[in-house]
């Protein structure tokens, strides 16, 4: 049982995640008063899209088709180092949220590469936008980990939240508070949700992740939006596993971090709901800060 | 308790953060009188047995100044001046929140190497420095009169917390000496812009240099 | 050692050869290349032995010269600095057969130049004695000075070539006082016999050696000569040069430490200084950049930047008592060595193609090669991936070694914690920027439609151009797999550099993970390929124009070029970068012709060096007096100097 428990708990991000940008819609169709999408609208979308014949652009080469393919596969195999509920996946290593972070780079090298292949200005700005970005996330994402990791002594995935208890919090509480706060702004940065991105939007010149992948269809937009649902699971999964110490039986800890997960895409829904998006040149501010926050995390930390 | 008080510290540097990257003048006056009431909290959490009735009258009466009158006394001047609403930085905000964070790494060094006593709560003359720091920094990249004022409150504040750190005791004489000159200072300062805004039209304190009498070219005319 | 030798005298053999046969350019370039290949077959086989098994083989002969003894060493270090050296030439030589075939240039000369730029590097890994080692040292810089002179009737080619002769000459002036510092106390220049220096000496020893080998590492400041060298040389030199020369000031630092035990504080910290320095401006300077080779030269610089950071957190872990975490990050930094030279030369080759198809390497003038050329933008962006240091490639597997050590040592109590930050955030940093870079370079040049004409008409390069490639990007994916078999003897290596007596093994583990998920990784990559095929199966995708948004004209004039992708970016570090630009004001309502340019700026070369050479001159000019121009009055100092020495001795 023990030996199959990573690979259930595999499965269920695979199947899961997808409900997740449906509780997004929910919670803000709640805020609109509207009714909004059924929860299982992804699903459907899917579905449909799998179902769907796509349309090539004569001026793309493989790296088009190729590229969602690769995009969505770095992901899915990222997951296999995401710890689940604090317990480790079937693969823990040292170093493995190095592994992760680049895994991400790899599915952003593709995703940005895919664009650029269309030869459209719309999706060369939405891939110039994205790596900017990511210049501004990705450190933040980093030295966040590295604070974590000074603060559990350890270096992999499985063992900083193995270690991670309610102790840990009543230690370090500011550090760790400090830390939620830029994962969960690193989180809406990378999943373009609003305030940096607003997946919504019907501008291409406003858009940043929708727009890079405006000429992608048929299997190749359900990998794109797949994998966008596994990145928002994992980037919840990180905060999951960090504000939820495991405590008590498996069994539990999965029912609490399911329910934990609602809540981070119903916390997303809410900021979306609430918030304007910032002006293009004011991202990399809110990224800044998130840097800031986890600069100021490690700094305390190392101080203690 | 300390966990408290150390959440006290975190929030004071994150406000120290805030006031870095504000661009509104209005948000930054509040901001600096969230600190105000912020560090006038910490005594009464930072000791480790109740608090002495003469701590709490002491703790209200500095909430009330910095957290009403002097905020009041700057929103005040702040509409009369009839300034633009935005402080309007010399330097770019990333550039101000990484001098932030660079004082805050700075102070974290040199409060190490500082002979003080041993304080109870973490932190804490790192974050009494970096927010002298702040305010420093506010009063040399910001342009306007007002959020100069500002930041000798901010620097008040730090030099407040500082006090905390030095004497575990109520640092008392030493405070209310520092709030009396503020006080003056702010209310000095308070009738000035006002002023220096009547003559001027605004409260650039560039264009003060215009007052200069040492002029290229008109030297010793 | 005796392969080795017999693979030193194949390489002087064929350039001779190659000198005698210039009459008939492709028959001299053929012997080179005969030359080099068979030369990197012998020479690997006792490369391979010393790295694997951790031998060492000595040889000494004496040697006429003044303080000079024919001592060789052959030790896991210089082994493994030794692979690329054949690796690459070998594979250098077949693609410039190809790619120099038709030029009308002297090719007999270029190619004897080349092998001996290859001997002189096997003579600079294996000589244990500091007058071979200058000997080998100068041999190498002549001749690439020669090589990077190839294209001599452009300008560019010539300035190049002249900055890059200064800084050769002033790097090995230091060097020489170096060995100077170290071999005073033994009176003889044999590596064995340096005296172990303590304090200030040890202190200038080690300034002088840093200084005086980062002029050829490239490391900033020191880097001016590499984006203009670069460039200037024949692609197949370029990656030589960038993939394996530069290495030999890495691997001088390296070897000259081990003579200067125990280390001081301050070193670490300086070479975790100037690498993270290196690595964050050069991926930023390579993101500014418009060709394609000069954003290789700077990313070379990001990568020599982080070789340094690794060597000085090792230094510094050695310091503060953490032998373990030292041998780490030598580790780590070695195993980037190898890796930067598979992909870097890969990458540059893959420039060399797009150079001979379109006849430009200028990004704004490129475009859409990925349909014209499909094996070269493959290739490339294997090469790309790699040097962004993605998952399952080779890249990757250095990196990786140099975050575990940054992360044990940030674990680590006092100052090493800060060291391992400063280490791990410069590399994720100057990861995130390096990967702008290359989206950048490789997206603008490969993908989209063409922005010229020349770029339109591109062909595909030979097979003897492209069949080098494809095994260096083979090698890519398999040294990132196989990662782990090099532990042991990288372990080996960084005992050896680092003189501790038996090798700390460390990390095997991680990297075997490493490789077992990037094995995951592609059997994913694959289901998910393949899961697309099914569904696709049996069905025809329609074909169309990519979305225009319904504007009826395009061109592709409107695409995100090369400087609009970056713009964002650029601007935000144009305090760094201080580029250059000029955009259009619209005035009317009906904007006619809008013009916009940006230019990057050698900002060091600017701000540092022109100041610096314009004193300079200034200076020689008040000794002009000396100069007159008549040959009787030079042969006058030559004697009155004569004179006065053997006064002086007297």
């Amino acid at each position: 049982m023990e030996i199959i428990k990573p690979f259930i708990q595999f499965l269920a991000v695979m199947f899961l995640s997808p409900l997740l940008l449906g509780v997004i819609n929910r919670v803000k169709a709640l805020f609109a008063g509207r009714r909004g999408q059924p929860l299982c609208q992804l699903y459907w979308d899917l579905y449909k899209l799998f179902m769907k014949t796509p349309v090539y652009s004569r001026t793309t080469t493989w790296v088009f088709k190729g590229g969602p393919v690769i995009a969505v596969s770095a992901v899915v195999a990222a997951l296999a180092v995401l710890p689940f509920a604090g317990r480790q996946s079937f693969l823990a290593f040292e170093g493995d949220f190095i592994f992760l972070i680049y895994l991400l780079g790899l599915a952003r090298f593709f995703t940005v590469l895919a664009a650029l292949d269309t030869g459209s200005a719309f999706e060369g700005m939405g891939a110039s936008r994205e790596m900017q970005f990511a210049v501004f996330a990705e450190p933040a994402f980093f030295l966040g980990l590295a604070a974590l990791s000074r603060v559990t002594g350890q270096t992999s995935l499985a063992g900083m939240f193995g270690t991670l208890t309610s102790a840990t919090w009543a230690a370090a509480a500011p550090v760790l508070i400090l830390l939620t706060a830029s994962f969960f702004m690193v989180l809406l940065a990378e999943n373009s949700r609003v305030p940096a991105d607003d997946p919504n939007t019907h501008l291409e010149l406003t858009m940043i992740h929708e727009v890079m992948v405006l000429d992608h269809s048929g299997p190749e937009l359900a990998y794109i939006l797949y994998g966008a649902s596994l990145k928002l699971w994992l980037f919840g999964a990180l905060i999951a596993c960090m504000v939820l110490p495991r405590g008590g039986s498996w069994a539990a800890d999965t029912a609490v971090f399911l329910l934990f997960m609602v809540a981070v895409a119903a916390a997303v829904g809410v900021v979306e709901s609430v918030m304007a998006r910032l002006r293009m040149i004011k991202v990399p501010y809110m990224l800044i800060t998130a840097f800031a926050f986890s600069a100021l995390a490690l700094i305390f930390q190392m101080g203690r | 308790m300390h966990t408290i008080a150390e959440l006290i510290i975190v929030f004071i540097i994150l406000l120290d953060l805030a006031l870095a990257v504000t661009g509104s003048l209005s948000v930054c006056i509040r901001l600096v009188a969230a600190q105000g009431v912020v560090a006038g909290l910490l005594p009464l959490l930072a000791s480790s047995e109740g608090p002495a009735s003469r701590a709490l009258v002491f703790a209200v009466v500095i909430i009330l100044l910095k957290g009403a009158i002097f905020p009041w006394l700057l929103m005040r001047a702040r509409d009369k001046s009839g300034a633009h609403k935005d402080v309007e930085p010399l330097i770019t905000y990333p550039a101000s929140i990484m001098l932030c964070l660079g004082a805050f790494i700075a102070s974290s060094w040199l409060g190490s190497r500082l002979p003080l006593p041993k304080t109870e709560v973490a932190w804490i003359v790192p974050a009494s420095l970096a927010t002298i720091f702040t305010g420093f920094m506010l009063i040399t990249t910001r342009s306007k009169a007002i959020t100069q004022v500002l930041g000798y409150l901010v620097i008040e504040n730090g030099i407040y917390i500082f006090g905390l750190a030095l004497f575990v005791e109520q640092p008392m004489m030493v405070e209310l000496a520092i709030l009396l000159d503020v006080f003056v200072a702010v209310f000095v300062m308070g009738i000035a812009i006002f002023h220096i805004s009547r003559e001027f039209d605004h409260i650039d304190t560039a264009e003060l240099s215009e007052l200069s009498d040492w002029r290229r070219g008109e030297y010793g005319k | 050692m005796l392969l080795l030798l017999f693979s030193f005298l194949i390489l002087l053999g064929s350039a001779a050869l190659a000198l005698c046969l210039s009459g008939n350019p492709r028959r001299a370039q053929d012997a080179a290349a005969y030359g080099a290949v068979a030369a990197a077959a012998v020479g690997l086989v006792p490369a391979l032995n010393s790295v694997f098994t951790g031998s060492t083989e000595t040889f000494a002969a004496a040697w006429p010269v003044p303080l000079g003894s024919l001592s060789f060493s052959l030790d896991p270090l210089a082994a493994l600095f030794l692979l690329p050296v054949f690796v690459l030439s070998a594979f250098s030589a077949v693609y410039g057969c190809g790619y120099l075939a038709g030029s009308s240039k002297p090719l007999g000369r270029a190619a004897a130049a080349f092998n001996l730029l290859a001997a002189a590097m096997m003579l600079v890994f294996t000589a244990a004695n500091a007058v071979l080692f200058m000997l080998g040292w100068e041999l190498m810089a002549a001749s690439s000075f020669l090589l990077v002179l190839f294209d001599h009737e452009k300008e560019q080619a010539r300035r190049a070539a002249f900055i890059y002769l200064a800084a050769g000459g002033t790097g090995a002036l230091m060097l020489l006082a170096a060995f100077c510092l170290l071999g005073a106390g033994a009176g003889t220049l044999d590596f064995a016999s340096f005296s172990p220096l303590s304090g200030a000496a040890a202190g200038a020893a080690f300034l002088l050696a840093l200084c005086g080998f980062g002029l050829k590492a490239g490391f900033i400041p020191l880097h001016v000569w590499l984006p203009e060298a670069h460039p200037a040389a024949p692609s197949h030199v370029s990656a030589v040069m960038s993939g394996v020369m530069i290495k030999t000031g890495v691997y001088g630092i390296i070897r000259i430490m081990g003579f200067l035990h125990p280390w001081q504080e301050w070193w670490g910290w300086t070479l975790i200084a100037v690498g993270a320095v290196s690595c964050l401006l050069g991926a930023l300077f390579a993101l500014a950049q418009h060709e394609l080779k000069r954003v290789l030269a700077y990313s070379s610089i990001e990568n020599v930047g982080i070789i340094m950071m690794a060597l000085g957190l090792g230094v510094a872990a050695q310091v503060y008592g953490s032998p373990a975490l030292a041998a780490l990050a030598f580790s780590g930094a070695l195993l980037h060595v190898l890796n930067h030279s598979l992909f870097k030369g890969l990458l540059f080759m893959g420039a060399g193609s797009v150079l001979h198809g379109a006849g430009t390497a200028e990004l704004e003038a490129l475009g859409g090669l990925g349909r014209r050329m499909p094996r070269t933008a493959l290739l490339f962006l294997v090469g790309s991936a790699a040097a962004c240091a993605l998952p399952p490639l080779n890249g990757f597997a250095g990196e990786f070694l140099i975050y575990i050590a940054s992360f044990r040592g940030l674990n680590s109590a006092g100052p090493l914690a800060l060291a391992g930050v400063l280490t791990g955030l410069s590399l994720a940093a100057a990861g995130a920027l390096a990967a702008a870079a290359f989206t950048r370079a490789a997206g603008t040049a490969f993908l989209g439609e063409p922005r010229a004409v020349r770029a339109a008409d591109a062909h595909e390069s030979s097979p003897l151009m492209t069949a080098p490639m494809f095994c260096l990007a083979l090698l890519c994916l398999a040294a990132g797999l196989g990662s782990p078999l090099m532990v042991g003897p990288l372990s080996a290596a960084a005992a050896a550099a680092l003189g501790s007596a038996e090798a700390e093994v460390y990390a095997a583990v991680p990297l075997i993970y490493v490789s077992a998920a990037g094995l995951i990784l592609a059997a994913v990559g694959l289901i998910a390929a393949a899961k697309r095929g099914f569904f696709l199966h049996g069905r025809s995708p329609a074909s169309g124009p990519t979305w225009d948004c319904g504007y009826a004209a395009p061109t592709s004039r409107i695409q995100y070029g090369a400087s609009s992708f970056a713009q964002p970016l650029t601007d935000f570090f144009q305090p760094i970068l201080r580029k250059i630009g000029r955009y259009p004001v619209i005035s009317e309502y009906f904007p006619a012709k809008a013009a916009f340019s940006a230019e990057a700026q050698p900002v060091f070369y600017n701000a540092l060096y022109t100041p610096v050479a314009v004193r300079l001159r200034e200076l020689a000019y008040r000794f002009s007096w000396l100069q007159h121009g008549r040959l009787q009055i030079y042969i006058m100092y030559i004697i009155v100097t004569l004179i006065g020495l053997l006064l002086w001795k007297l």
